[in-house]
């Protein structure tokens, strides 16, 4: 039995040997990514050498930036004193000087916590929306905006009262998501007429009214429809409450007022400004243009000669006139054709314009979604029985909403960077109102680059992270095998 | 139900249009609150400072007509204007009054009938230059790239002249004031040109103002001042006499400090008619008697709020030059109180 131990076959594996230094770690990715041909290795150089000239001019400008100081001529001063006369150096002292302005525009300091509580309650708004109910990101988003809000306005000085009551809300809010997620959906719902009060305050019938006149809508669809349909139950129950909302609802609303005067100091539109006026015409726009462009994309797509033409008319003309011309005719043309003595907001103006804007191009972003299903859907919907309304909330619109987030959240990041160009009407908005008005202080004029890149990076986080989102959704939504 | 409520608003808005374009002064005062169209910002002459309070030389005059009119010089709202929508905004009624550095033209009195009241600004367009470029006059300035904002009156002015002057140039152009200024520090042109209170500020700012020289040529006429509606006389006479009321003050020594002590004590006829002590001016006008002593009282006479915004003692270092009182050399000239 000797020759047994003699084997030939090897009874251990040979140790594997490390691949040769060319075909691994750094040197492997730098070989096949920047220097696999003659191409790739000319362009990898070239961009290094541009690269390093331009960190060699910008970084002394960013290494020697003053963030202490009351002008541009001061900031010049400390640069030049520490590093040498000709050393160039970014004067953030004016971001410190002026932050409050290009945040608020020129909403009183001491009601800073309206918009700062009006912001975070968009998240817990938008959580339900965005996340389907999700636990667990419900009360990341949460405990979030709380944090956010407790920093934030225990660092502007406000009240320990305040703040308790604002934190003691928020625990309701997370109570409410640990019991019943999907029912901050209602929160959802009344957070227009809240944001609109804590913003722009006055008397807190206005907004709760408004809201009541969707009661009325509902009231009105839900005791009408089966008799009438959905179609006639839900015009009817639009007209009644434009009746409401139209002929009853101020003279309520004042009688109200006088009965219970409750209600915050009102505040004009024309302290709007900076990214708290971004964030109003953004986030208003884009949450009406989504439904408003659903609707006008069924409409083009629709049997019915009459909507056919109408959405088809809307959709060619608003894409054929460029924003700018919009927003003129917003700010100037229809001023000529209402009464002298109107006071119809600007603020509101636009936002209207903007939003007829964008839900047309969002029309033709689902529209795309649309044609992109098969056939066989639409029918296998007719043929379960359901009725039109029922297929496009329960078979089509899921499908067609799930192809087209690309294109709707383009869409969205591009409205909200359009924002800015409410310049030219003569509002506040952060990129260049706000900085044309800090500039015309005769102790910051000249200065240039730093307005831009404080208020820039604030619109890269937000679209970024908008940017972000959208792709969470493309993943989690992900239904097909590949 | 709709129908009648739409076509009711319809007449009754026809109503009110008639009505409102009768006066107004008397939409001012039934809204208690004067809305003053001003610039989106511009050093010295309006702009609004870090607490959000609009300050500036235009800003006064519009403070100075809400003193005179309604007895409170913080009763105006200041609406933003770009270049582009100031007189659509005027025309259409979104403001009551346009103070936003806009130049007197013929075109703008006639073609967009429009009133011009007064001339609370003598401007002109000049040039600056690099020191070590060693121009002295602007008529050297051949072949010089030059930095000039596009759409504006400057634009056309600069095309007139080097064509007069048989010179060429090539023009830079940008988009606004702080894009020329980089633009000009960055080498990219040799001249920069635009009204000189505005040149005056933008090398005031400079790194090295001394390096830099405005030239002596003033090659146009840029007469700033307030603008009212075409039509409406009684308005346009209430803003061109408070202006004149602050120019009389001016002359007359009369100042914020002693307006009150002087109403009380003065001999002078002229005066006493002026602040309201003798007389009937406001009532003439369908103002308060006091409106001139309000208006002074609020903002101070012509020589403060210049001193105040844009004068030497500020950063911005302006000459009264034009701006001086008639009695001194200068073209403020205000007719008498009579």
């Amino acid at each position: 039995m000797a020759n047994t131990e003699a084997s030939f076959v090897r009874t251990e594996m040979v140790a594997p040997q490390e691949p040769p230094l060319s075909e691994r770690g750094v040197v492997k990715w730098v070989r096949e990514n920047l220097f696999s041909g003659p191409l790739n290795t000319i362009l990898t150089v070239l961009a290094l050498v541009s690269l390093f000239y331009l960190v060699k001019l910008s970084l002394p400008w960013w290494l020697h930036g003053v963030w202490k100081a009351n002008s541009l001529g001061e900031c010049r001063q400390i640069i030049a004193d520490a590093y040498g006369p000709d050393a160039t150096g970014a004067c953030w002292a004016m971001i410190r000087e002026r932050w409050h302005q290009f945040i608020f525009g020129f909403y009183p300091p001491e009601m800073y916590w309206r918009p700062i509580l009006s912001f975070g309650l968009l998240f817990v708004a938008l959580a339900p929306a965005l996340f389907f109910g999700d636990r667990r990101n419900n009360l990341v988003i949460l405990a979030g905006v709380a944090l956010f809000l407790l920093l934030s306005l225990w660092a502007l000085d406000n009240d320990l009262l305040h703040i308790a009551l604002i934190m003691m809300m928020m625990a309701g809010f997370v109570a409410l998501v640990l019991i019943a997620p999907r029912k901050l959906l209602w929160f959802t719902l009344i957070y227009p007429a809240l944001a609109q009060f804590l913003l722009w305050g006055g008397s807190v019938w206005g907004p709760v009214l408004t809201m009541l006149g969707l009661a009325v809508l509902a009231v009105v669809y839900v005791v009408l429809q089966p008799r009438f349909g959905v179609v006639m139950a839900s015009a009817m129950g639009f007209v009644a409450a434009c009746v409401w909302w139209l002929a009853l609802q101020s003279s309520v609303s004042t009688a109200l007022y006088t009965l219970m005067p409750i209600g915050l100091e009102a505040l004009d539109s024309d302290q709007f400004g900076g990214f708290l006026l971004a964030f109003v015409i953004g986030v208003s726009s884009i949450s009406a243009a989504l439904p408003i462009g659903i609707l006008l994309a069924l409409g083009r797509r629709s049997d019915m000669l009459l909507i056919k033409t109408l959405s088809v008319t809307i959709i060619e003309f608003v894409r054929g006139v460029p924003l700018i011309t919009m927003l003129f005719t917003a700010s100037l043309l229809l001023q000529y054709f209402l009464p002298p003595r109107t006071n119809f907001d600007l603020i509101l103006r636009v936002v209207i314009l903007v939003t007829v804007f964008s839900a047309a191009y969002i029309a033709e972003v689902i529209r795309g979604g649309l044609a992109a299903l098969p056939r066989g859907q639409f029918e296998a919907a007719d043929a379960l029985g359901l009725d039109y309304w029922q297929a496009q909330r329960l078979i089509t619109m899921p499908q067609a909403l799930k192809i087209s987030i690309p294109g709707i959240v383009t869409t969205f990041i591009g409205l909200f960077k359009d924002t800015t160009l409410v310049t030219f009407v003569g509002l506040a908005e952060p990129l260049r109102g706000i900085t044309s008005i800090v500039r015309a202080d005769i102790d910051w004029k000249g200065i240039y680059w730093e307005p831009y890149i404080f208020v820039g990076a604030i619109f890269f986080l937000c679209c970024f992270s908008i940017s972000r989102y959208s792709m969470y959704l493309e993943h989690k939504l992900k239904t097909d095998h590949r | 139900m709709t129908k009648s409520v739409f076509l009711g608003t319809l007449a009754a808005s026809a109503l009110v249009a008639g009505f409102a374009s009768a006066g107004t002064l008397d939409d001012v005062k039934a809204r208690g609150e004067l809305i003053c169209g001003s610039n989106t910002g511009l050093t010295g002459f309006g702009a609004p400072d870090a607490n959000g309070e609009w300050q500036g030389f235009d800003v006064a005059l519009c403070r100075a007509v809400a003193a005179a009119v309604l007895g409170d010089a913080t009763k105006v709202k200041f609406v933003p204007t770009t270049g582009e929508t100031r007189f659509t905004a005027l025309a259409s009624g979104e403001v009551d009054l346009l103070v936003r550095n806009s130049t007197w033209t013929f075109s703008r009195d006639n073609d967009l009938k429009l009133d011009f009241v007064a001339v609370n600004y003598y401007d002109g367009q000049g040039f600056m230059v690099k020191k070590d470029l060693g121009v002295t006059s602007a008529k050297e300035l051949d072949g010089a790239t030059v930095c000039i904002q596009t759409g504006t009156t400057t634009e056309l002015n600069l095309a007139d002249f080097f064509k007069f002057n048989n010179i060429t140039y090539t023009p830079v152009t940008v988009a606004d004031d702080a894009e020329a200024q980089r633009q000009y520090l960055a080498g990219a042109c040799d001249a920069f040109t635009t009204d000189a209170s505005g040149l005056a500020a933008s090398r005031a700012t400079m790194p090295d103002p001394a390096n830099h020289i405005i030239l002596p040529e003033i090659i146009s006429k840029e007469p700033l001042g307030p603008v009212v509606r075409h039509g409406d006389n009684n308005w346009g006479d209430i803003v061109r006499w408070t202006y004149y009321a602050l120019l009389i003050a001016e002359e007359k020594g009369i100042t914020q400090a002693n307006v009150d002590e002087i109403a009380a004590s003065s001999t002078d006829p002229e005066v006493r008619r002026l602040l309201g002590v003798e007389g009937e001016t406001g009532a003439m006008m369908g103002v308060d008697n006091a409106w001139a002593h309000n208006a002074i009282k609020a903002v101070g006479n012509y020589g403060e709020i210049f001193a105040a915004n844009i004068g030497e003692s500020t950063p911005i270092g302006l000459a009264r030059g034009l701006n001086e009182l008639w009695s001194k050399g200068g073209l403020q000239y205000a007719p008498p109180v009579r």
